[in-house]
């Protein structure tokens, strides 16, 4: 809609807004970069430009991997948030599809509730689910979050995938109905290998919020061999005052990394489920 | 008999399908619980149960690894006397109030600058997206150090620009502090915003932009009468989520300032953390917490309601 405008009329509408808002973005990605790579000397000193990088060293990360834990958190991340999103999909799928295709007395209510629950913090669950994980006896185990993680993936799972069903054509179904094949064979044969698309989408999504979950790790996992890398980073790369910054950032950028390459392959598919999920239901 | 039944369904004129009308819907029915039944019991169970749980805690003095004793409604008027709980309240709707306004704007701002056609737009797209996607707790991580009290980057440059060495000690100051979290809150939420505004952007007809161009209309006046109405409805919906999560915010403000100094920056998610995590009092720490509740109880109605009509 925008064409036809000089160059500095484009520069102020287009390039300054956007450049600004980029930069806004960006910088602290930048930041945790170069801190990563700087030596100490480097870092605590006031009287070096700070904003570039004068003696690179990867001391923080050999560090980061040698003397802390941190290979077990991002295994215990990835394996947590793996389960859990596979848990979620499934689960998901068994609440969106009845909810996008049949007719049943009480499938408004449902569809409600899910959005509800979909759309409820976990800081009003978090006390009293910890006692229960205690009761449970799954304290410090990663059953701990794998079960727990679901609460809310499972909600928005089904919700995106409602919406996503919900333009799925009608046609094929029927046809295999009419040729006596039963619901269940319909569904899975049928209908499912046709939504691939919505289950990347929500699959994706799934995966990142398991990675970005934080107050139940912190509260089920308080030993270091249990622990994903959020909690791991803040709980032990910060020592009372003491403050290892060098191997903080070197710990959040790599924590970032799968979520960022992921995020890269299907940047697509994310944001349309990004507009579709809270916009079309 | 099913499969019968449904060819006959499909075959037969409209008088039969009435008569069988009955059965097939009953079908549906059943496929349709059987299938539901294993989402709704975990629900139930780690949903349900907790929410319900948390009220009857709420309602106990209940310190932790003890059985609880009912004690009716004396944790609230605990939090109704306590000054700390207000403080937290006003607190909480600071943060939400202000960062939900920032994100709103700049929100706004960043959709309309993106609704234009230049090279590698995409990429910008995604890249403006990442402070979205990156766990919260390690983009906060570096937030801390960007603010650090001695090595801050950002003082670095104020004092370059002219402001008197050392510069502002932005998480030991009370007022620095919230400011602080309601930037960071911004700066991770408003991609979502500006991406979400610009698919509503995109789907504005252009005729009605040229319509409006034919009637004399300036670009401040076709914003408003034309671009405006039309996103209200996509505003509200994110305007609604971006209030719920930030006024439950947790991880951003537990990392960065710990609630602190002295309770400038505490929130009813962190409040409640401190009392039942920290001090071990899982009754007085429910009943925070469910403060919250009406609130997003209100909010969570309005979007659910909203979300089923869009």
């Amino acid at each position: 809609m925008v064409t036809g405008y000089g160059p500095v009329e484009r520069l102020v509408r287009l390039w300054l807004p956007v450049g600004f808002f980029l930069v806004l973005a960006l910088f602290p990605f930048y930041w945790m970069a170069i801190t990563s790579l700087k030596p100490n000397s480097e870092l605590y000193n006031r009287h070096v430009m700070p904003l570039v990088l004068h003696h690179p060293t990867l001391k923080h990360y050999i560090d980061l991997l040698t003397q802390t834990s941190f290979l077990t958190w991002t295994w215990n991340t990835m394996l947590v948030a793996v389960v859990s999103t596979a848990i979620s999909l499934v689960l998901g799928v068994m609440l969106a599809y009845p909810l996008a295709r049949m007719r049943f007395a009480g499938a408004g209510l449902i569809a409600m509730t899910v959005a509800a629950i979909y759309l409820v913090p976990q800081p009003l669950l978090f006390i009293p689910l910890a006692d229960v994980i205690n009761r449970l006896g799954l304290g410090n185990t990663l059953t701990a979050v794998i079960l727990t993680y679901p609460t809310m993936l499972v909600p928005f799972c089904a919700w995106l995938l409602l919406g996503y069903f919900k333009t799925v054509p009608m046609e094929l179904e029927e046809a295999a109905r009419i040729d006596g094949a039963s619901r269940l064979q319909t569904m899975r044969r049928i209908f499912l290998p046709l939504c691939t698309p919505g289950f990347i989408s929500a699959g994706i999504f799934a995966f990142t919020l398991s990675q970005n979950e934080f107050l139940y790790a912190l509260i089920f996992l308080t030993k270091s061999s249990v622990r994903t890398v959020p909690v791991g980073v803040i709980a032990e790369l910060i020592r009372g005052d003491v403050f290892y910054w060098g191997q903080l950032m070197a710990g959040a950028l790599l924590g970032s990394i799968p979520v960022a390459l992921i995020y890269s392959f299907f940047v697509e598919h994310y944001v349309a489920g990004l507009t579709s999920g809270s916009v079309k239901g | 008999m099913s499969v019968r039944s449904e060819l006959i369904v499909a075959a037969s004129p409209p008088a039969r399908r009435t008569a069988s009308h009955a059965s097939w819907a009953d079908r549906q029915s059943v496929f349709s619980w059987l299938m539901m039944a294993p989402p709704l019991l975990f629900l139930g169970a780690l949903v349900g149960y907790p929410f319900c749980y948390g009220i009857l805690l709420s309602l106990q003095d209940r310190p932790v690894a003890h059985p609880g004793t009912f004690v009716g409604l004396k944790n609230f008027a605990a939090n109704f006397n306590d000054p700390i709980f207000w403080r937290v309240a006003l607190n909480t709707f600071v943060y939400t109030g202000a960062a939900t306004l920032l994100k709103m704007v700049g929100g706004l701002a960043l959709a309309l600058a993106m609704n234009q056609r230049f090279p590698l737009k995409n990429l910008v797209r995604a890249l403006l997206l990442l402070p979205f996607i990156v766990p919260t707790v390690l983009s906060t991580v570096a937030w801390m150090w960007i603010l650090d009290p001695a090595f801050s980057v950002l003082n670095w440059v104020l004092v370059l620009v002219g402001v008197p060495k050392p510069g502002p000690s932005w998480l030991g100051n009370p007022i620095l502090a919230m400011v602080s979290i309601i930037v960071i809150n911004t700066w991770r939420g408003l991609p979502f915003y500006g991406i979400t505004l610009l698919a509503g952007l995109q789907t504005v007809p252009p005729e009605l932009y040229e319509a409006a161009t034919i009637d004399g209309a300036s670009g401040w006046q076709r914003f408003r009468y034309v671009t405006l109405p039309l996103l209200q409805p996509i505003i509200l919906i994110v305007t609604l989520f971006s209030v719920i999560f930030t006024f439950a915010d947790f991880q951003l403000v537990y990392v960065l300032t710990h609630g602190g100094p002295q309770n400038a920056t505490q929130l009813f998610a962190t409040y409640a953390f401190d009392i039942a995590m920290g001090a071990g009092q899982l009754g007085l720490g429910a009943s925070v917490a469910l403060t919250m509740l009406p609130a997003l109880a209100l909010l969570i109605v309005a979007l659910t309601i909203y979300l089923r009509r869009g």
